[in-house]
């Protein structure tokens, strides 16, 4: 739209395509009243047509009334389904045999509107459809729905609706619950299954379509149900088939991957030119400028320099050398190593997220223990590490080329060591958002960052002493392994001999007593395990599995018994470990013939916990309901302590042996919610507290990403009368969340819009007090842990014995 | 076996309570030998200072208690402030709750050591009682503290009150459906059931979680010899499921009263303890 209006402005011959009967689809389906932000702030907008943060139908008005008003040429209704032809005469084939031709197209087509297609034989036949228009008009039919997102479930409760049709509705979902679902739906969903409306199939899914049935592959095996209709609603894809038949190529097979694209957006296919969304730029204000940029690149005007370079050229100003733009970013792709197969384009966008800094001759990039997630890569120079806390003369070089800091990055922990330049230097800084964007998208960077972090790795975890010629032949025989949930990594018994470190989740070890398995320990990223077996032979003495998805790094026991037998000081430390674990794993042994109970009780606790994401979590509140009056003093006590929200629910939750874990930030080790960030405003803080700052655009991934439910999306409310003159005059709603109408009232009264916004625990952080839920408990009911600390036998069980 | 990570526990120890212990027994039970330990002073020194007479509240020492005690009381008092007011510096409310426990308990002594056990028919023995009422609430409210979360956590079975209520909402309309094609006298007993606000009741009905009036189960026993018709099968099997929802739901409120009510003698008699203490003060010192 925005490369229309800049065609309209130029007097260039153009023409808006638009699919639907309205312009700005993506927006127009956000729900009604909703904010839109505006970000990045720091970048300026270029374009005809005006954008500000705002209401959904102020924005729609005014886009609507600007495009009206600078007479650009609009078709409505019309869908593309083929290009055709070179660049300087393309022919677009239009739904309905109409024929558009043009000199250069446009793709401005976003990701949606493009849904998922079943993936199972028989996908496409004619009984397969991917919307519902009007649930009304089926008749007396068979008809399954495939998906339990809310899209599925609304179709399903249209569909089942009025009995008088006579249809008979079934609903796929491939899972157990409908974890995606708002909650509401859901319980419509589950209220119809009971009253037999509508039949819900959980844990199936298709697995082969055929003229009026549908086979199906449930926990149980297949079975071949009457189908006469499916509604398929699995969600929606980036239109990739469409823009591979146009000759445009991607990146790579990932489905994440975006097309190749020149400075100036063209793609491989000449003459064609793709922006926004689909070109990897989710944000509305980096689509308008690359609308305009697109058009004035068409225009002929060649020199014209990307929305970003102010901010670029303000980033690379404090840099030596008077180097122009196109110099550094090109000065970085070259000799930082990651980097070496990015295109223009991205080395713009990755330094939009990242800084650029030069250090004189030692000078301090970071220091040990501080917080930061970010990585660094040496464009000029090299870095000294001291790897010896105790000895700072002790140091490590890291040459020109090379990353740092990439711990961080993977684990969100601490610095492991203080870095300073080895001589004058020049580094890029990557934020965690835009380094993880990297590797997902650059296979190659992604091979260089694993195999340094496992050398690093190695090297912190086993102390001084050692170089990285000492462990070259370990990391030489490293691999990567992923382990889903619940996946055996070592069995009991068995006498393979390899070695494991917990790269991200955790482990749980179990052996079997008495023909039940029970938990013995609890094993956070960073630690290893597997070498009681490697050091004396023997057979595996306890199972270890992984308590959540993680990745491990598996070593060859050879490798590591070499490195023992090089390095006695590593030999000493590793059986000073193992000797505890043995006491460790015989205490408990011993416990199980005297206390048979106890140790149950701990097995099952530990388990209960693990499976409600404690496995995952760096700082948990907890609520022991022997102690919890049900006061919800916690609850208030984050409301006042946060700008009057709660960001923890106490009743909701499970339960174990009356241990509660309410719904509240767990501090994931990894994140779900940081995954997809637009703004990258999700960050992991000073204590460990995963955080969100205040460049939130209210979006909600990260509340649909969050497995635990912890995030919520609301508006700031005004500020309540003071404490006093409620205790005293009863003025205001008093201590605690108020009541959404009263909230709601002040708001209109004050005329003030506040954004939806995403709010979570962030273990309040900042306040001098530490968290507000556990000092505000007047019980001791509220506890916060840490799950290495908490998992072990003395917690879960003798406490309670007390 | 393995190894763990290096972390700095220490640091975030401070900032977490992994203590798990309860507020009677805060930083092993601190304030529970402190209150003990004030008592036995007071007792021992009670028998070894010879006050002329006898002792009274007008003596020296009858003062250095009364002092004591009227600033405890300010003190503990307070507690409800504190509770509601979330500043930013480091405070524990549970060691706030522990204090205020057993120092309240001391107050037995402190309180009635300072009568010198002169008790009588005026505004001091109002004040002394009041005291006594506050006292003796207070333990009733220890006492539930200690034992009704177990019950109430068991009674929830992971249901938030919400969904408590949801599942009854529910239950409701299915209902409602059900009881269509049923008999008129029948019908007409669903619908008594349906209307009835179930939860309206007197406090007793409150505190002891029996509601003689509750027209679900007047419902449900209307349903006895119906066996056989499936209409009424599935309303009576929803119908008993529909009491089992509301019996929960009022056990949960049961618990939440019994763990509330002592506070509505608790706080008001703390008030006029307050009152009452401010008349006595006054008045002994007008009269000196």
């Amino acid at each position: 739209m925005s490369a229309a209006a800049r065609a309209a402005a130029l007097g260039m011959p153009h023409i808006l395509i638009e699919k639907t009967d309205h312009l700005s689809d993506t927006i127009y389906k956000y729900q009604k009243g909703k904010h839109v932000m505006a970000t990045p702030s720091n970048l300026v907008l270029r374009s005809d047509i005006d954008f500000d943060a705002g209401k959904r139908e102020f924005i729609l008005d005014t886009w609507d009334t600007q495009i009206a008003d600078q007479s650009v040429n609009v078709k409505l209704n019309a869908e593309v389904v083929e290009i055709t032809g070179e660049t300087g005469n393309f022919t677009l084939k239009l739904k309905g045999g109409e024929e558009i031709r043009a000199e250069a197209v446009v793709m401005a087509i976003g990701t949606q509107g493009n849904p998922n297609k079943l993936r199972c034989p028989g996908a496409d036949l004619p009984l397969i459809q991917y919307q519902l228009d009007d649930p009304g008009e089926y008749y007396d039919e068979h008809i399954t729905v495939v998906g339990s997102g809310d899209a599925g479930i609304e179709n399903a409760l249209g569909l089942a609706a009025d009995a008088a049709q006579g249809n008979v509705v079934t609903i796929l979902n491939r899972s157990a619950d409908f974890a995606r679902a708002k909650k509401a739906n859901v319980a419509l969903l589950e209220e119809a299954e009971k009253e037999g409306r509508l039949i819900v199939r959980r844990e199936t899914e298709p697995a082969e379509v055929r003229e009026s049935e549908l086979v199906l592959n449930t926990r149980d095996g297949q079975e071949a149900i009457r189908c006469d209709r499916i509604i398929a609603r699995t969600g929606s894809q980036p239109p990739r088939g469409f823009v591979e038949a146009v000759g445009i190529e991607f990146t790579s097979d990932d489905r994440a991957a975006f097309p190749k694209l020149t400075p100036s957006f063209e793609t491989t296919k000449n003459g064609v030119h793709v922006i926004g969304a689909l070109a990897g730029y989710p944000l509305i204000k980096h689509c308008m400028n690359q609308g305009y940029d697109v058009i004035e690149f068409l225009n002929g005007n060649t020199d014209l320099k990307p929305a970003d370079e102010p901010i670029l050229a303000e980033k690379f100003a404090s840099l030596p050398g008077n180097r122009s733009v196109e110099e550094w970013l090109e000065t970085f792709r070259s000799n930082i190593v990651i980097l070496q197969e990015l295109s223009p384009l991205q080395m713009r966008e990755l330094m939009l997220d990242s800084t650029a800094r030069a250090y004189r001759k030692g000078e301090r990039i970071f220091e040990r223990n501080a917080p930061g997630s970010s990585m660094f890569a040496i464009a000029e120079g090299s870095v000294s590490v001291e790897v010896n806390p105790n000895d700072s003369s002790v140091t490590v070089p890291i040459e020109q080329g090379s990353i740092f800091g990439e711990v961080g990055l993977v684990s969100g922990r601490r610095r492991g060591a203080t870095i300073h330049a080895a001589e004058d230097t020049v580094c890029v800084e990557f934020t965690r958002g835009a380094a993880l964007k990297l590797l997902a998208t650059a296979p190659s960077a992604n091979r260089a960052v694993n195999r340094i972090s496992i050398e690093r790795q190695l090297l912190q975890m086993f102390g001084s002493g050692l170089t990285s010629d000492d462990v070259a032949e370990l990391v030489e025989t490293a691999e990567v392994q992923d382990k889903h949930a619940g996946e055996v990594v070592i069995k009991e018994g068995a006498d393979d001999k390899d070695i494991y470190i917990v790269r991200r989740g955790s482990m749980i070890v179990e052996k079997n007593l008495g023909g039940h398995e029970v938990f013995l320990s609890y094993l956070p990223a960073g630690s290893y395990f597997g070498e009681m077996a490697v050091i004396d032979g023997s057979a595996r003495t306890a199972t270890v599995k992984a308590a959540i998805k993680s990745e491990v790094v598996r070593f060859p026991g050879e490798a590591f018994v070499a490195l023992l037998d090089r390095k006695p000081q590593i030999r000493e430390r590793a059986l000073r470990d193992m000797k505890d674990r043995r006491e460790v794993n015989s205490f408990i042994e011993s416990q199980k013939h005297s206390f048979g109970g106890a140790v149950d009780l701990y097995s099952k606790t530990a388990q209960f916990l693990v499976d409600n994401g404690i496995g995952e979590a760096t700082d948990v509140l907890l609520i022991d309901e022997t102690l919890c009056v049900g006061c919800d003093n916690c609850e208030k006590a984050c409301a006042d302590s946060h700008e009057g929200l709660s960001r923890l629910d106490r009743e909701a939750g499970r339960t174990y042996a009356h241990l509660h874990v309410p719904t509240s930030c767990r501090h994931c080790e990894h994140p779900h919610c940081m995954a997809d960030c637009p703004p990258n405003a999700i960050k992991r803080g000073p204590d460990g507290e995963v955080f969100i700052d205040d460049t939130c655009i209210g979006c909600g991934n990260c509340q649909r990403n969050c497995p635990y439910g912890v995030i919520r999306l609301d508006a700031k409310p005004p500020p309540k009368p003071s404490l006093l003159s409620w205790l005293l005059f009863g003025r205001g709603p008093g201590p605690g969340e108020a009541p959404y109408k009263w909230r709601k009232k002040k708001a209109e009264e004050a005329g003030t819009e506040q954004a939806k916004l995403a709010i979570k625990c962030d273990m309040c952080s900042g306040i001098d007090g530490g968290p507000a839920c556990v000092r505000a408990c007047p019980t001791g009911a509220a506890i916060r842990v840490a799950p290495e600390k908490f998992l072990t036998f003395t917690k879960l069980v003798q406490e309670d014995a007390d | 076996m393995a190894s763990l990570p290096k972390a700095n526990f220490a640091f975030h120890e401070r900032r977490r309570d992994t203590d798990h212990e309860s507020f009677l027994a805060h930083k092993g039970f601190r304030w529970l030998k402190i209150a003990t330990a004030l008592m036995l002073v007071v007792v021992v020194s009670y028998f070894l200072v010879d006050v002329e007479p006898r002792h009274n509240g007008g003596s020296w020492y009858g003062y250095t208690l009364g002092t004591i005690g009227l600033l405890l009381i300010l003190w503990l008092s307070l507690l409800g402030v504190r509770k509601r007011k979330m500043t930013e510096k480091y405070f524990s409310l549970k060691g706030w709750t522990s204090a205020h426990v057993y120092l309240g308990l001391a107050l037995i002594v402190i309180g009635t050591w300072h009568t010198g056990f002169q008790l009588g028919w005026n505004v001091h023995t109002l004040a002394w009682a009041l005291m006594m009422l506050v006292i003796l609430s207070g333990l009733y409210g220890i006492v539930v503290y200690s034992v009704l979360p177990r019950s109430l956590s068991n009674n929830r079975r992971e249901m938030t009150r919400e969904q408590m209520v949801e599942g009854l909402d529910a239950l409701d309309r299915q209902l409602e459906t059900a009881a269509q094609p049923l008999d008129r006298d029948l019908s007409d007993a669903v619908i008594t059931a349906l209307d009835q606000d179930a939860f309206k009741a007197g406090v007793i009905a409150r505190l002891t979680g029996r509601y003689p009036r509750c027209a679900t189960r007047k419902a449900l026993r209307a349903f006895d010899g119906t066996g056989g018709n499936e209409a009424a099968d599935k309303v009576r099997s929803l119908l008993s499921r529909r009491q089992a929802q509301l019996e929960q739901i009022r056990r949960h409120m049961k618990y939440k009263a019994l763990l509330e009510v002592w506070l509505f003698v608790h706080i008001p008699a703390t008030i006029l303890l307050i009152a009452a203490l401010t008349a006595h003060v006054v008045s002994v010192f007008y009269y000196w």
